[in-house]
């Protein structure tokens, strides 16, 4: 062995020491070295930084955005029910009451609201009908509902909770100013003046407003009606089907491909099919609903039955490969004995190795039902925007089968109808839809936790 | 819906097959299952199975099949020139169904019989008043030949749907007779049932295949329909997307290909060096508490809806690039180079973000599996961690990661709310990225909502679009499944 001093520093060695430099001194290759060490490491931080960033930015957007949604300006009015507008004939036949439309309740609602401001005393120079401007166009028919469900309070003076204008709302959260309403045909500043006062006098207040999460879906006029809960309902229905479809077929399919299949080509096939779904665009999936469930089986277009039929085709690679993951993870040794003590392989499957992996199954079909229910793409295609499905279905097979929409579906259109009043309630559906994705993947973690076992 | 009624029926027979053939078992073994040759209840799942798995496939085939037949039989009916000038025996075919729809739709609400509705004439009654009475309305009179062709229809299907009901029903009882009259204590009655269920297993896998076939045969049926309408070298070569619903529209998918290369290239200008990144950190550098904090974070951002970030594009990301590269001398740069809020670097920075977890999660998993002794050698050489990171493991795991961009890439050509939201409407060629341009998904979506008329090249397109999109990212996934596979097995 030749001692390491006595072979000359060879040639290619890049930068040699000089002479009398200390050891605890950093050369400079070893300063640029360290440099380029520390930068790379802030890279990799700053990308991180950049992405959580990201996802804080796009939370707080969300919650400051669409908390709003939740909360809703209504006015408090004592409305009297002329009998001589409402019942001309007062012998309270019902059907005498209901030829009296939306447009013959407009007259009482503009002396109740002209009654409120004289009384409190309000200085204003709008008339009635300008006065009652504030109020939405809904107000008349929530009156009407009211009076053909009790005709026996005709005469009588009652109070109501009446929703106040999109844009008296936006005025009462920040939406909208003075300043922004200038070319407003919808407002002027004499109703925000005269809205200033009913707030001193308390009947113009903002309140939790709980229809717009069970509320239905409203015209472009009266956002502030609008509400999620039927489109709630739709998606419920289509999870249904997908859950009822997916499940089976999606255990089925994993324990044949996992437990049975024989290594051939048709195995093969089936193999490369499931990848290959798996990354097959979704508005894809859209397409293949709209051609075979709708245009060549006749299905109802916009029903919830389709969209999840849609969606079964499209999650049916998720569930697989979850499922099969969670089957592979029951070691063989289960299988072993339960062969060993007699039972035939489809017993020690469905009697063993199931139920064992069933924890994992089930955390795949929940993550794949929350990516269902946040897809918005195939719906399009099979028409579930562009309506407005105003009632709640009254049985299992209209909840399936009548037109309806689904919350991202919903949130879609109310963002396409460009008018601020309608993105709030976009954001606040929004916030619905995540604590939704959110409760169903806390749900998958906690069973992931609380039943995985070790082997 | 009697169909409905026909599966209760038949699950039922089933439920009624189980019990009946199960106590036939034991009481043929004298009630002592030791004499059996299986278990009880696998007599009982014998017959449940017999009379109900037949009959459903034929049920499910006949529901099929039967449109289908009915739909040729009836439109062979159609003489040549009952089509008028201008439209297809596919839209007269579609007036057939809504005719035959609306007198359906009479009958059930009693406002005309069963034999009323056989002989209407439209010589002698308005039919069209007669369907908007109940709430069908019709565009036009209706002619004496669709009227007797939708009475045909009528006829057809209801007699189909009656021999179906019966055909279902003998199967059924026929299963039911025949494996009940097998039950017997010699009976290999665990081998039959799980043959049978091997055989429902095999069918629930070969789904996926059906599906990939229905996609395919259905973009293709489509397609072919498109081309005999318009020509495919207009399609293909063209420089123009110019739907006109009037007729002679440009559809050239030039224009709209490019605008979803541009998005897609923004996007993964984003997400590959972000994404790369953060994956390179935390599987080198971070620490075991800062990984398991930052990673499940970082993918909650793939776990969010796209129609979120559609509406981040369109109400967050494009107004700041405005206030950015607009508003002239209000603006913060001064400049007036953006008009609307969607646009090319809108629709890619947001996808750029929803990537970034996608491209983080496969990097992170194919850095881990580049062996150790890599790292360990190098770093014994005197290498830095971030040379050991340049010029060991990032060359390793080299082929996975341009598979994971190639993932990437696929995901976002086929990405369709963000664009849909945020790169805007109009299909030109144009480098700038502040312009607003249009993508092949975004495109689909707007040709196929809305009145869809399937005799129309300006519908039918859309379906050639997405076969493109579908052969595209196919072609990105399989390459980069090929490239991840044969590069893969170096290290294992």
């Amino acid at each position: 062995m030749t001692d390491l001093s006595q072979t000359p520093a060879s040639g290619d060695t890049p930068m040699p020491k000089k002479q009398g430099q200390s050891l605890l001194e950093l050369s400079d290759r070893t300063k640029r070295r360290n440099a380029a060490e520390t930068r790379f490491k802030a890279y990799g931080i700053g990308a991180i930084a950049i992405g959580l960033l990201m996802l804080l930015v796009l939370v707080t957007t969300i919650f400051s955005k669409g908390i709003g949604a939740f909360q809703q300006t209504f006015v408090t009015l004592q409305v009297e029910l002329l009998e001589s507008k409402l019942d001309k004939t007062g012998n309270r036949d019902i059907d005498d009451i209901k030829k009296v439309t939306t447009f013959g309740y407009a007259p009482i609602i503009r002396g109740a609201v002209e009654t409120k401001v004289n009384a409190l005393g309000i200085d204003t120079p709008l008339k009635a009908k300008d006065m009652a401007g504030i109020l939405s166009k809904d107000a008349a028919a929530t009156l009407r509902e009211y009076v053909v469900s009790h005709p026996d309070q005709i005469g009588e003076t009652v109070e109501f909770r009446f929703l106040a204008q999109s844009r008296v709302d936006g005025y009462l959260k920040g939406r909208v100013s003075r300043d922004s309403i200038a070319n407003d045909k919808n407002i002027s500043a004499a109703q925000l003046d005269l809205v200033d006062a009913l707030i001193e006098a308390d009947v113009v207040e903002k309140t939790f407003n709980m229809a717009f999460i069970l509320g239905s879906d409203a015209s472009d006029a009266r956002p502030e009606a609008a509400g999620m809960g039927v489109s709630m309902l739709g998606s419920l229905f289509m999870m249904l089907v997908v859950l009822a479809l997916a499940l089976p077929i999606g255990v089925a399919a994993s324990i044949y491909l996992e437990e049975f299949a024989p290594q051939n080509w048709l195995t093969d096939i089936i193999e490369v099919n499931i990848s290959n779904l798996a990354a097959v665009p979704s508005i894809v999936f859209g397409i293949l609903g709209l051609a075979v469930f709708i245009n060549y089986m006749h299905l109802p277009s916009s029903a919830p039955l389709v969209g999840g039929l849609v969606l079964t085709l499209m999650t049916l690679p998720t569930i697989i490969i979850s499922t099969r993951a969670s089957l592979k993870a029951v070691p063989p040794s289960i299988r072993d004995a339960a062969l060993g003590v007699g039972a035939s392989r489809m017993q020690s499957v469905f009697h063993h190795v199931l139920p064992l992996a069933a924890p994992g199954i089930l955390t795949g079909t929940i993550i794949g039902l929350a990516q269902a229910l946040g897809e918005t793409a195939p719906l399009l295609l099979i028409g579930m925007v562009g309506f407005i499905a105003s009632n709640a279905p009254d049985s299992i097979a209209s909840g399936l089968l009548s037109p309806n929409s689904a919350m991202p579906a919903q949130i879609y259109e109310w963002a396409k109808r460009a008018d601020p009043a309608f993105y709030e309630r976009a954001w606040g559906g929004i916030i619905i839809l995540l604590v939704f994705l959110i409760t169903m993947n806390t749900l998958a973690v906690i069973l992931r936790r609380r039943f995985e076992r070790r082997w | 819906m009697p169909t409905i009624w026909l599966v209760l029926v038949l699950i039922a027979l089933s439920v009624a097959g189980f019990f009946l053939g199960r106590s036939r078992a034991l009481a043929s073994a004298n009630g002592n299952p030791k004499n059996l040759h299986s278990l009880p209840s696998y007599y009982g799942h014998n017959v449940a199975l017999s009379a109900l798995v037949p009959a459903l496939a034929i049920l499910a085939a006949w529901l099929l099949l039967q449109p289908m037949l009915v739909d040729t039989r009836v439109s062979n009916m159609i003489p040549q020139e009952a089509v008028p000038e201008g439209t297809t025996l596919g839209l007269v075919m579609s007036d057939v169904r809504r005719v035959a729809e609306g007198l359906d739709i009479a009958v059930a609400q009693g406002a005309m019989t069963a034999e009323q509705a056989r002989n209407l004439r439209t010589e002698f009654s308005d039919v069209r008043g007669l369907l908007g009475e109940v709430g069908v309305a019709l565009g036009a009179d209706v002619r004496p030949e669709v009227m007797r062709a939708a009475q045909a229809y009528r006829t057809m299907s209801n007699t189909g749907t009656t021999i179906m009901t019966i055909v279902v029903a003998l199967v059924a009882v026929g299963g039911f007779a025949w494996s009940y009259g097998r039950t017997h204590k010699d009976f290999r009655a665990r081998n039959v049932v799980e043959q049978g269920i091997m055989a429902l297993l095999i069918i629930a896998a070969s789904l996926a295949i059906l599906t990939t076939v229905g996609i395919v045969l259905s973009m293709l049926f489509e397609t072919r329909n498109f081309f005999t309408l318009h020509s495919w070298t207009d399609f293909f070569f063209g420089g123009t997307w110019a739907p006109n619903f009037r007729g002679d529209s440009e559809l050239s998918i030039l224009p709209l290909l490019w605008g979803t290369f541009y998005v897609s290239l923004i996007a993964l200008l984003v997400a590959v060096p972000l994404g790369l990144f953060a994956a390179i950190y935390l599987s080198e550098y971070a620490s075991a508490a800062t990984r398991s904090f930052a990673k499940p974070l970082l993918e909650i951002l793939a776990g969010i809806p796209t129609i979120v970030y559609g509406l981040f594009a369109l109400l967050t990301v494009g107004p700041a690039l405005v206030r950015f590269f607009g508003q002239g001398e209000d603006g913060i740069l001064g400049v007036e180079w953006m008009t609307g809020a969607t646009s090319v670097l809108t629709a890619g920075l947001v996808m750029g973000i929803m990537l970034i977890p996608f491209v983080s999660s496969l990097s992170d998993d194919i850095i881990n599996a580049v062996p150790q002794a890599m790292r360990d050698g190098s770093l014994g050489l005197g290498a830095t961690k971030s040379e050991t990171v340049r010029q060991v493991v990032i060359p390793a795991a080299l082929p996975g990661i341009v598979g994971a961009v190639l993932l990437a890439a696929s995901r976002a050509i086929g990405e369709t709310m963000i664009v849909v939201m945020g790169a805007g409407a109009i299909a030109k060629f144009s480098a700038n990225p502040l312009e607003a341009m249009t993508t092949i998904t975004t495109r689909i979506v707007s040709q196929l909502t809305g009145d869809t008329d399937f005799a129309s090249p300006e519908t039918l397109v859309a379906f050639a679009l997405g076969l493109t999109l579908f052969v595209l990212t196919l072609g990105l996934n399989v390459l980069a499944l090929y490239i991840v596979r044969k590069y893969r097995e170096q290290y294992d």
